[in-house]
């Protein structure tokens, strides 16, 4: 089936089953590999993007079910640099692996547009993505870094 | 000895990743197997390459792969410290092992803590050598003594006050044989070593460019999915490709012995393809195989005399003569790696060679078992290594290389091959299980003077490297128990290894895992059977003067053991040495009637003899602390059937966020370099358990915590 899906900004035309999760569109059709597969069933987050800004497990948001929604991904989270929460990360040195780092990023970024001043419950509660390398304690000091930045 | 040489002028080098004018010194870094044991030397053969060029700027191949341990940064600091390169000259290029007209491949393997530590000083060597050779050059364009030149930052500096770029030298130094023996730097006189510096790699790791393995992405490439037989050891005797082949998108279906392979446009009609599918397995004697079997042969075993690995002192006359007796059985379960990233690799066979990415740890290892098993001429396979999302001692063999080469063969187009997180966890190479029996003779003032240890684990070394099961001893079994930090005049140790029908591997920290949480458990059960404070004990039996103790002093000191702590919150102390590194922890928690557990902070105390780059180590101590914490607390795969059980994040949990404390690391350099990426896990399980009995007076003997109704609050 195709279908036209608005990613980045864009729109574009795909020509697959409408069971297609949305991971799967972005990483093979459209060639956005910076949103990872982890799990497959909303679990882990590593597959994080923003469906009309919301945090959204991609895995398991079928393609059918994107029409008149706008997605972004890693790659478009911000258009002149890095996003502040990406400075953030790199000044907080919170990679390890990092495979998991860009779906931890997309649900900080959705954490901080409802909340700018997250306490550690709101945090606690936003950031259930895991992260097999055990990042937490550096994510957490670097939402509160960017918070306080933006 | 370290062998070093000028490559700058040597044609060969073109189209390589240090390829370009400059100069360039290629050096050998050294090879080990598995478990650490040197490999052939390549002697005359040069795998590690730094080049410096007529800019200015720095670029170090990286021999090892990065998989969150930190390498890629660590790495060229020990290089840029002695070259006294500016930091943000250096760039690090990725390695593959190719032997490029005559090179070594440039992979030595990743793994027991050891990227930094053995090379550490072959790496300082290089960056010595080259600084010296730039010395020279300005030596000879000034017609001055090398003695009068100096380097720092960048450039050099002669007394008169003149001074020349390294960029405005490199043609000069080119011509130079490298120095047949270098100075290396005072330790007092580093500048980079010692201060704590922010990854290389983070930047690409927050926008999503760094590429893993699966993110390979080769033109005409077409994307797989595999199930190998469930149950171990089982093959394929049936599968009709009908039903997968009518899925849109899918390509071809392939069957192996024992793998059926679907091979689709993308991920997605791949694995709809390989689920349409419904496959007869012959599985064999191994579908009987179940935890309760395994249980029981290991606890038959416990019950044997086992295989002598330490006989000291005179054991069973001790035990007569001992003021009191301390006897526990302790027990672990099967654990996964569950690396973040699932098993994946890309093959592409063309014109009888292959080139094969993955996210590996063993590259070097994996060129030869393709050459032999697909029967390729060695010099035609290569293996590029990306980024790994996690590997934890995973990502080695063939099993997740395989699929990619074979469906690579049949369709003549390049396979990029992902697992799915079920075929992940259903094709594990687990951390044993494991079993011991201790007992321990106390003295008068309640001081443990005999040891007796009967350790039964089933062995990683009899699947992997049979080489290294001696007398029915596996090495790898036995380290972190048979030798103790502990002053005792009689221990006895034992050994048994039932067969445990299932896939093993090395698991971050291996055996460490649980010796570490059995020897600091029973010292802690010693301790209170006499009522002495778990850390004053170990003050007495640790050797004085020795760098446990002083781990343990500051460890204490820390966490300010001598005061009591806060209301209602309890602590537990365990240390325990791994991977040339002691890693001292006291886990601080408040536990509720209902066993809902807070930890409030784990102060972690390492002595890593070397601190090369503070801030990874913390890192690693943190990281350390969360994957041992989801393993005391979730960490089970059991057997079912001959097949793992546990077979996602659902099933298969992990620490999250609100679980993770506040770690609190502080680094001691008292010896030789040690690990990181390791060493700090051992002591976390046992100092949990040890806070708990502070806290409950109920001993956990078995992990994982959730069977003994524990839970995060
Ligand atoms: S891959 Fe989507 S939540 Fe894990
Ligand atoms: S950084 Fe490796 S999983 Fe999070």
């Amino acid at each position: 089936m195709a279908f036209k899906i608005r990613v980045n900004g864009a729109e574009h035309d795909v020509d697959v089953d409408g069971d297609t999760p949305l991971l799967w569109v972005l990483r093979d059709n459209l060639g956005l590999n910076g949103t990872k597969f982890g799990c497959g069933i909303a679990v882990c987050g590593a597959c994080t993007v923003h469906v009309d800004g919301v945090a959204t497990r991609s895995c398991s948001f079928p393609v059918e079910a994107t029409e008149g929604v706008e997605i972004t991904t890693i790659e478009a989270l911000s258009k002149d640099g890095p996003h502040p929460l990406q400075d953030a990360w790199v000044a907080e040195d919170v990679p390890q692996c990092g495979y998991c780092q860009t779906g931890q990023i997309m649900a900080a970024v959705a954490l901080l547009s409802q909340t700018d001043d997250p306490s550690d419950n709101d945090i606690d509660a936003a950031m259930t993505n895991i992260c097999r390398c055990g990042t937490y304690n550096r994510i957490r000091a670097a939402i509160k870094r960017a918070a306080a930045a933006m | 000895m370290t062998q070093i040489v000028n490559l700058s002028r040597r044609g060969f080098l073109k189209g390589s990743a240090v390829a370009g004018g400059g100069l360039v010194l290629g050096v050998s870094i050294p090879a080990f197997d598995v478990v650490g044991n040197p490999v052939a030397p390549p002697v005359g053969q040069l795998n590690g390459y730094v080049r410096i060029d007529t800019d200015g700027a720095v670029t170090i191949t990286l021999t090892h792969a990065e998989m969150g341990q930190g390498i890629q940064t660590a790495l060229p600091m020990i290089i840029a410290e002695e070259l006294e390169a500016p930091w943000s000259q250096v760039k690090v290029v990725r390695a593959s092992a190719l032997p490029e007209a005559g090179m070594a491949p440039a992979a030595p393997g990743t793994g027991g803590s050891r990227s930094v530590r053995a090379n550490f000083d072959v790496l300082s060597r290089a960056g010595a050598a080259a600084r010296d050779m730039l010395r020279q050059a300005a030596a000879n364009r000034w017609q001055v003594s090398i003695s009068e030149c100096t380097a720092r930052e960048g450039v050099i500096y002669h007394n008169s006050g003149q001074s020349a770029p390294y960029g405005d030298l490199v043609r000069g130094a080119s011509y130079l044989s490298p120095p047949a023996d270098v100075k290396l730097k005072d330790p007092s006189q580093r500048r980079l070593l010692g201060k704590p510096t922010n990854r290389l790699d983070a930047a690409e790791k927050v926008d999503g460019r760094a590429e893993f393995g699966v993110d390979v992405n080769l033109p005409d490439m077409l994307v797989g999915t595999v199930r190998h037989s469930p149950v171990w050891g089982g093959k394929l005797s049936a599968a009709d490709p009908a039903p997968a082949m009518t899925i849109r998108g899918v390509r071809e279906v392939i069957t192996t012995e024992d793998a059926i392979i679907v091979v689709a446009d993308g991920y997605w009609p791949a694995k709809k393809g390989l689920d349409a599918l419904a496959p007869e397995w012959a599985s064999g004697k191994g579908a009987k195989n179940s935890s309760a079997r395994i249980d029981k042969a290991m606890s038959a075993a416990l019950k044997r005399k086992g295989a002598a690995v330490v006989n000291e002192g005179n054991i069973n006359q001790a035990f007569r003569h001992v003021s009191k007796r301390v006897e526990a059985t302790y027990e672990v379960p099967f654990l996964h790696h569950a690396t973040m990233e699932p098993m994946n690799a890309t093959a592409r066979v063309e014109g009888g060679r292959v080139d094969v990415w993955a996210p590996i740890q063993s590259a070097g290892r994996a060129r030869h078992a393709i050459a032999e098993e697909f029967g390729f001429d060695i010099n035609k396979v290569n293996v590029h290594v990306t980024y790994l999302g996690g590997g934890f001692g995973r990502r080695i063999g063939m099993s997740f290389i395989r699929p990619a080469i074979i469906a690579a063969q049949k369709t003549g187009r390049p396979v990029k091959v992902i697992w799915s997180r079920e075929e992940d966890m259903a094709q594990p190479m687990m951390r044993p299980a494991a079993k011991v029996r201790m007992k321990a003779g106390l003295n008068g003032p309640g001081l443990p003077v005999a040891w007796d240890a009967r350790l039964v684990v089933p062995s990683i070394s009899e699947q992997l490297i049979p080489g290294r099961v001696r007398d029915g001893v596996d090495q790898i079994s036995v380290h972190g128990m048979e030798v103790l930090p502990y002053r005792l005049d009689h221990q006895r140790l034992e050994y048994a290894m039932p067969d445990a029908g299932v896939p093993l591997g090395f698991w971050r920290a291996v055996p460490h895992t649980y010796n570490g949480f059995f020897v600091e458990s029973f010292i802690d059960e010693i301790a209170a059977a006499t009522g002495m404070d778990p850390v004053g004990l170990r003050r007495e039996i640790l050797q004085p003067g020795s760098r446990h103790l002083a781990v343990l002093e500051r460890t204490a000191a820390e966490a300010k053991w001598d005061k009591s702590p806060k209301k209602n919150h309890f602590r537990g102390i365990a240390l325990h040495e791994s991977f040339g590194s002691i890693v001292g922890q006291v886990v601080e928690l408040k536990i509720s009637d209902d066993k809902a557990i807070k930890i409030r902070k784990v102060t972690a105390v390492v002595d890593c003899g070397v601190a090369v780059n503070p801030r990874t180590i913390e890192a690693q101590i943190e990281g350390s602390i969360a994957y041992a914490l989801t393993a005391a607390m979730y960490g089970r795969v059991d057997v079912e059937g001959g097949a793992a059980v546990q077979s996602n994040f659902d099933s298969y949990q992990m620490v999250q966020m609100a679980d993770m404390p506040k770690v609190d690391v502080h680094i001691l350099e008292n010896g030789p370099i040690g690990g990181i990426g390791e060493p700090g896990v051992p002591p976390l399980a046992p100092a949990l358990t040890n806070a708990i009995f502070a806290a409950t007076g109920e001993r956990v003997r078995k992990l994982p915590l959730i069977d003994s109704g524990y839970r995060f609050a």
